[in-house]
């Protein structure tokens, strides 16, 4: 996979949001993520697939500095990610997250959680963070479930509370760690429908799934990677269609005899 | 809705069910054996209760509490209020208490501020820190208590006397009389500056409170530690200063065979406090550390990929879910400082237990001598039990 | 694995992972990243190490190189103990561990038969020891106790089978401790259980018997326990009936162990599931044989850990006899330092006795987060 290439299919769209050029990671001696290179342009919406252990989460967790890489280059926003915590919090503004076990604040009630991070980063009023808050949840579906605790919630709609909350900050990109991993099959439709609600925006998302179907909907782009390194990249029909390595079929078959 | 309650069916309640007199009815049988085990309880209390009285007038103890007006005779060495051997038992007891409450409070104080500090090193990045924190815990844990206070005990009592005293810094000493501490000649003037720190944190209590609230309206963050530090420091050192500004160090001096001046630690109340505070520290590290880990990973991760930066991230999420775990065990350790301070006794620190004790040794009224010791403890135990159930109900995670 | 597609051309096979750069692995790397992160990491190593060597120095110098072993002892029995105190406190003075070892061990028992008292220390260690491997929790075990604790009984009175009758003022030492902990545990354990149940029971007065008991005796310090046996039980026996005092601090500590072991059971009994309850009465068993075949097997499993946390307490807190005067370890060691030539020599002996608690109480608390961890294994699973 040449660099060009890549380049080459993301120039059909705006300005690069998320440049990783050489990027590499070692968790000890494990070499988890090898010569990443990969751009994402402004409005494109990118799945990550591959198998267990391949380096697809630590890859986006990389992107937020959630974790650290050690070689090469991770541009946000035009942010070059360092040890400089002044850039790390510019990007974690423009960055949302959406993690798998959701991650929602359970001493916080579901207004709370979202109206935490625009008072005490964005320095919003109260009010108008509450205002904000309801209408992303109403976006998402649950305005009437706000006054309660997370607990009090079931997965699917825990899950669609994480995504308001990370909304609410406005950020440009969207970074989702395999977010139906978690959720009984009854409530990984209800969480994808509003991920396809918000493509459909014209959010810049990454995303981390198996979930083959919502690739195909949405994704501009999808991105294998296997053992630390991308194997492969395209357009899904083509992708999923004529995989060119043995380890790409390998997993489609797998995916495809678990569903 | 409202139409509906006319409905006399909807009134009408679950019939009441006749108890049968009949073994095989279930309350019936409940009732039965309640009945029987209070019953055999009381006979056992009221057969203890009938001994005693008949030994008592045997041995011609004297009962009821007369004697705690009368002139106790016994000396104590340390007292917070005026005491001397001429006044009453109940003075006596008096000062057993509040020196109970002396070492208790100290030592909460103490034990809290080391515990915390050692479950924080035990999670610490650094290897070694971490793995001296966790033996220290270790082994502090696998001692009886009694067994560490004997040995702080007798370390102090084998060090030189006050002419060889060690003097780490200038004005302490630490000898086998005791610590002795540079102190300053306590005055009006410390005494309103004292008041006026207190006056300080209640004023930045509601600061801070204002402080949030304005910021709830415009969404402007204010900084509250400029104002803390001028109410807080700057308030009392005012107060001080407006009132002249005394300040007479009494420093400790080696005066003859022993020390004049300065604060008197003895080495009992050395010896209890340094023995309590080792040892529950240990235990607090453990409860603190456990909080910490309590709180999963992924509450960081959130908290940060929201851009919270990393103080807010602890105010705001860490500790308000860390505390929950934590401070249910620690009441109850701050509990165990309270009741384990009764060793006080095997050292000779006069404490409630031993003041009872004695009183009991001289009047023969053991009865009443131990009803008092579990009456203060109780006091102190319901008490904070109360607190602490009213706390949880408070603090509860709602879930389904 | 074939790296060539079906129609032929070459794919890039997965490169060799590249080895992290050798500033990330190897003892280097990991004493900087767990020692040296920081300068203020740095500067902890860096300060601990310091105090560590300079603190080892010391005792090393106080208790092996600078220490008196032997010290001469008179005829008549007085030692002779210039030599310990010419030290001035720059060395131990383990002679006195090497004179009064035997009655910091077995206290006042007569000398030549010391053997009981030792063999009775190695019977209660094999006891814990057997009751701590899971292949014996059965029912059985509970014979087994009543088996060992009554030849316990025989070994330390003795009166028969040639053994001369040893009146009980004259135990002492680590026996004492061990009989307090272990016989507290085996009546507390039982009576425990009770109380737990009784706490859950839907019967108002017997769950606020309970209630009473349990929070009563948790409320108050363990020495007041103790003086209530001491001083208050005498009074509340009849006439002529009088109960020894070793027996009174005994019960003492079976009512206090017996509140705190029942909250560790009323926990275990919470965290079973409701439907556990609720098959068991659907099955149409009676109370007692619910509790006994379903519940309590399953609950008892589940608080081992925290139950050998507590039983540590108790060991520790058994040393609390020694303020009303009974002659535990503690006492004896106390003891063992009141005559003149040896007095001063408190940290010596104090050190001595904690490396045998700490033995005992080390093994117990590394057995249950053993059991712990293998637990929560089990139940991840």
């Amino acid at each position: 996979m040449s660099a060009a290439e890549t380049l080459a299919s993301s120039v059909r769209k705006g300005a690069p949001a998320i440049t990783l050029a050489g990027v590499n990671k070692w968790f000890g001696a494990l070499h988890v993520l090898r010569d990443i290179n990969l751009d994402v342009a402004m409005g494109e919406r990118v799945v990550v697939c591959g198998p267990s252990g391949s380096g697809k989460s630590t890859l986006i967790r990389c992107i937020n500095r959630l974790e650290e890489h050690q070689e090469g280059q991770i541009v946000v926003d035009g942010i070059e990610l360092s040890n400089d915590l002044r850039s790390l919090d510019a990007i974690r503004r423009e960055v949302g997250m959406v993690f798998q076990s959701f991650n929602l604040f359970p001493h916080l009630t579901i207004l709370e959680n979202c109206t935490l991070a625009p008072i005490w980063v964005r320095k919003m009023p109260k009010k108008e963070a509450e205002a904000l808050a309801m209408e992303y949840l109403e976006r998402v579906r649950i305005p009437e479930q706000a006054a309660k605790y997370p607990g009090q919630l079931s997965g699917g709609q825990q899950q669609r509370v994480a995504i308001a909350r990370a909304l609410c900050m406005k950020p440009k990109i969207m970074l989702f760690d395999e977010p139906t991993s978690a959720l009984d099959p009854e409530m990984i439709k209800e969480v994808l429908d509003t991920m396809v609600m918000l493509a459909e925006t014209g959010m810049t998302m990454i995303c981390v799934t198996h979930e083959m179907g919502f690739a195909r909907t949405v994704a501009d782009r999808v991105v294998f990677m296997d053992r630390g390194e991308i194997v492969e990249q395209g357009v899904p029909e083509e992708l999923f269609a004529n995989p060119r390595t043995d380890r790409l079929k390998t997993f489609l078959s797998q995916i495809l005899r678990g569903h | 809705m409202s139409g509906a309650s006319t409905d006399p069916r909807l009134l009408r309640k679950a019939p009441p069910r006749p108890l049968r007199i009949s073994w095989s009815d279930e309350r019936f049988r409940n009732i039965v054996y309640q009945v029987l085990v209070v019953a055999a309880v009381l006979t056992l209390f009221g057969w203890l209760w009938s001994n005693t009285r008949y030994n008592l007038e045997v041995r011609r103890i004297a009962t009821g509490w007369g004697f705690l007006s009368r002139e106790a005779g016994l000396p104590i060495g340390e007292h917070l209020i005026d005491y001397d051997p001429s006044m009453s038992y109940f003075r006596a007891l008096l000062v057993g208490v509040l020196n109970t409450l002396k070492v208790a409070i100290i030592g909460i104080v103490l034990a809290t501020v080391l515990g915390t500090l050692l479950g924080v090193a035990r999670l610490s990045r650094n290897w070694m820190l971490a793995k001296f924190a966790g033996a220290y815990v270790e082994i502090v844990r696998d001692l009886p208590l009694l067994l560490q206070l004997l040995f702080w005990y007798s370390l102090l009592q084998g060090l030189p006397g006050p002419r060889q005293a060690f003097n780490p810094v200038t004005g302490v000493f630490l000898s086998n009389r005791g610590l002795k501490l540079p102190y300053i000649q306590w005055e009006a003037a410390h005494s309103w500056a004292l008041l006026a720190f207190v006056v300080g944190v209640v004023i930045t209590y509601f600061y801070r409170r204002a402080a949030r609230a304005k910021q709830m309206r415009d969404g402007q963050i204010r900084p509250i530690w400029p104002f803390a530090l001028a109410a807080i420091l700057g308030l009392p050192l005012l107060v001080w200063a407006a009132l002249g500004a005394p300040f007479t160090p009494d420093v400790p001096e080696l005066r003859g065979f022993n020390f004049r001046g300065g604060l008197d630690v003895s080495p009992e109340f050395f010896a209890l406090l340094l023995g309590l505070t080792l040892y529950t520290a240990g235990f607090i590290a453990e409860i603190v550390r456990a909080g910490i880990l309590a709180v999963s990973q992924g509450q960081w991760e959130a908290a940060q990929a929201l851009g919270l930066p990393r103080g807010r991230v602890m105010n705001l999420i860490v500790l308000p879910q860390a505390m929950r775990v934590i401070i249910p065990p620690m009441t109850s350790q701050f509990l165990n400082i309270t009741k384990n301070s009764s060793l006080a006794v095997a050292i000779g620190y006069q404490d409630i237990v031993s003041i009872a004790n004695t009183t009991l040794n001289q009047t023969g009224q053991a009865i009443e001598g131990i009803a008092i010791i579990m009456l203060v403890y109780l006091t102190i135990s319901l008490s904070i039990s109360l607190f602490m159930n009213w706390y949880n109900k408070r603090i509860a995670l709602v879930e389904r | 694995m074939s790296e060539i597609a079906a129609d032929g051309t070459p794919l890039v096979a997965p490169p060799e992972p590249r080895r992290a750069p050798i500033t990330m692995i190897g003892p280097v790397a990991w004493a900087r990243e767990n020692l040296f992160a920081n300068w203020w990491s740095t500067a902890i190593t860096l300060a601990m190490i310091y105090l560590i060597v300079k603190f080892a120095v010391s005792f090393v110098s106080w208790a092996f190189l600078n220490a008196v072993w032997v010290v001469p002892v008179s005829p008549q029995g007085i030692a002779n103990t210039e030599a310990c105190r010419a030290l001035k406190g720059v060395g131990a003075c383990w002679a006195v561990i090497t004179e009064k070892h035997r009655f910091i061990l077995f206290g006042t028992y007569p000398y030549e038969q010391h053997w009981r008292p030792l063999i009775v220390c190695l019977l209660f260690i094999g006891l814990y020891i057997v009751s701590a491997m899971r292949r014996f929790w059965r029912w059985e075990l509970a014979l087994v106790w009543i088996g060992v604790l009554t030849l316990i009984g025989v070994l330390m009175w003795g009166g028969i089978l040639g053994m001369p009758y040893v009146p009980q003022e004259r135990w002492g030492g680590l026996p004492i401790t061990l009989i307090l902990a272990t016989f507290g545990l085996a009546f507390a354990f039982p009576l425990s259980i009770l109380v737990a149940l009784g706490r859950r029971s839907r019967l108002p007065a017997i769950k606020a018997l309970c209630v009473l008991y349990v929070e009563l005796i948790r409320g108050v310090p363990l020495i007041s326990l103790l003086f209530m046996a001491s001083v208050m039980f005498p009074l509340f026996l009849p006439e002529g009936l009088n109960i020894d005092k070793l027996l009174r601090a005994q019960i003492a500590i079976i009512l206090f162990a017996g509140a705190y072991l029942a909250e560790v059971v009323r926990a275990g009994l919470q965290a079973l599931p409701r439907g556990q309850y609720e098959a068991a009465e659907a099955l149409g068993l009676s109370y007692w044989k619910k509790t006994g075949f379903i519940i309590l097997p399953q609950a008892l499993r589940l608080v081992i850990p925290p139950l050998v946390n507590t039983f540590i307490g108790f060991f520790k807190d058994t040393s609390l006899v020694l303020i009303i005067g009974i002659f535990d370890l503690l006492t004896a060691g106390k003891t063992a330092i009141i005559e003149p030539a040896w007095q001063g020599f408190g940290v010596e002996v104090y050190i001595t006795l904690g490396l045998i608690y700490f033995c005992f109480c080390f093994a117990m608390s590394k057995y249950s987060s053993g059991l712990e961890a293998e637990f929560n294994r089990h139940r991840r699973r």
